[in-house]
């Protein structure tokens, strides 16, 4: 019974993030283009504008590369569905690739193979929190190839400091260039380990647009980031310009003493998103 | 940086192609194909062995592109179809121009300096269309003609060829007389990299 809800539900969040950009992207991709002096800046925060207008009129997919479907799973420990959530998340996906549809974008890396409908081996991926209460709240990221190519991470040694890694993302941005579609969101994980210091980076995209992280310290080097990366005059897509980042968002863990791990998350313009909200009672509410 | 709009029906030949230059913003109408890396080895490997293609790569424009389309009744419709980064494509672009020489690649990111002396030589330009814009792009596509390789490279890495009017706002960024949007980028980055060296010592 729950499945004929809640499967529905999870369609929807994936054909609100294909389809619809959240609107703090749009408002900063609109502040973006007011703030560029350049004709071929403009023309590229127009373009990104009009096809946004489009794919939303439309409920057509606003870029090509619909991404690898990644759910973040918040799931509270007294919910009665978390054996079959997976389950509800693959099926989704399954109907979302045909419905809305979204290319399928799921290779065996040694096959080349595709099985058309965006599954395989551990995908699509999720990524669990457990939490108290009885509610799970499921976060879509649908995460285009071309960002995602230009993540990475660093095992920086840990006397460089704060100021070595600032010197490190702004490189790493600029080394980048046009490849991961600026303007670009950048998540900065720091700290923790190699894995976690890109999953802390992964989860600071999620975050609403410049929302500041609540420890100020962090807070200041999100400000920092965003003021340094905008003055090396990348610009969107890399044709020169005064917006390389709409956002920077900066999430931290305890490291080792001998390591300053930096995880360093790319996300392209067409940050895209949604969430679906499922109550102990079966109902399933999509949030965009 | 001069700024000329130009409205182009493919195919064009080599000495309208060397006319163009960095700066310029193109409208192309005619025939395009899609090729990712895939679609450009298997291509390459067919005129090594020999056998002649199923399209004439020479009069379209190069798209690298992996579009979602969707099957109606016997043919097919565009739903989205923006670039792909193009610099996955530097390995073998400089042999694919020599050998296909089309003359517009149309992509998105810039590529590097092999891909620049094949467009010299071949005479060729690189142009690059606004990365992410799936939905524009397609409302320019006015049809499917034909799609080869589709069961062996799937529906992003296929090639598929489109029939498009207006497509574009294409911007020049590597021409065939050595001209790079990207490598005339450099010094002012690297200026104002100085600058952010500066605040983060400071800081």
């Amino acid at each position: 019974m729950s499945t004929e809800r809640i499967v529905p539900a999870l369609v929807e969040a994936l054909r609100i993030a294909s389809t619809i950009l959240p609107e703090d992207v749009v408002e900063a991709l609109r502040r973006a283009r007011g703030g560029e002096t350049s004709e071929i800046a403009r023309a590229q925060l127009d373009a990104i504008l009009e096809n946004v207008g489009i794919a939303r009129d439309g409920s057509i997919p606003m870029c090509q590369d619909t991404g690898t479907q990644t759910f973040f799973v918040e799931a509270g420990v007294r919910s009665p569905f978390l054996g079959e959530i997976r389950d509800w998340i693959a099926a989704a996906v399954v109907d979302a690739t045909a419905a809305i549809p979204l290319r399928p974008n799921t290779v065996d890396p040694f096959t080349g193979a595709n099985p058309g409908d965006n599954t395989g081996r551990f995908m699509p991926f999720l990524d669990w929190d457990l939490v108290d209460g009885d509610e799970i709240r499921v976060t879509v990221l649908p995460k285009g190839g071309g960002s995602e190519n230009m993540s990475t991470v660093k095992m920086l040694p840990p006397g460089v400091g704060i100021k070595g890694i600032k010197k490190a993302v702004v490189e790493h941005i600029v080394a980048s260039g046009g490849k991961p579609c600026p303007p670009t969101v950048v998540g900065v994980g720091i700290g923790g380990g190699a894995d976690i210091a890109l999953k802390l980076g992964k989860k600071a995209i999620l975050r609403p647009l410049g929302s500041a992280n609540p420890e100020p310290a962090a807070a200041r080097l999100e400000r920092e980031l965003l003021e340094l990366i905008n003055m090396t005059g990348v610009g969107p897509m890399g044709v020169g310009g005064a917006t390389t980042s709409l956002a920077v968002h900066v999430e931290y863990a305890h490291r080792h003493p001998a390591s300053l791990p930096l995880g360093i998350l790319v996300q392209c313009w067409a940050d895209r998103r949604a969430h679906v909200l499922i109550t102990p009672d079966g109902t399933a509410e999509v949030i965009s | 940086m001069s700024h000329q709009t130009k409205h182009l029906t493919l195919p064009i030949g080599e000495a309208e192609a060397r006319a163009l230059r960095v700066g310029d913003i193109l409208y192309l109408t005619g025939r395009i194909f899609t090729a990712r890396d895939e679609a450009h080895l298997t291509m390459l490997e067919a005129h090594e062995r020999g056998e002649p293609l199923p399209f004439a790569p020479g009069e379209m424009a190069l798209f690298h592109c992996g579009p979602v389309v969707r099957q109606v009744g016997d043919g097919w419709e565009v739903i989205a179809a923006g670039p792909t980064t193009s610099v996955r494509m530097e390995i073998f672009e400089d042999r694919f121009l020599e050998t296909f020489a089309p003359r517009i690649v149309i992509g998105k990111g810039g590529m590097g300096a092999r891909t620049q002396a094949g467009l010299e030589k071949v005479g060729a330009v690189y142009t690059h269309y606004t990365g992410g814009a799936g939905a524009l792009a397609a409302k320019r596509i006015e049809r499917v003609e034909d799609v080869h390789w589709l069961d062996k490279l799937g529906m992003p890495g296929a090639a598929w060829i489109f029939a498009v009017r207006e497509f574009g706002p294409l911007l020049v960024t590597m021409d065939s007389s050595g001209g790079s949007l990207y490598r005339d980028l450099e010094p002012t980055i690297a200026e104002n990299m100085k600058a952010v060296a500066a605040r983060i010592d400071a800081s």
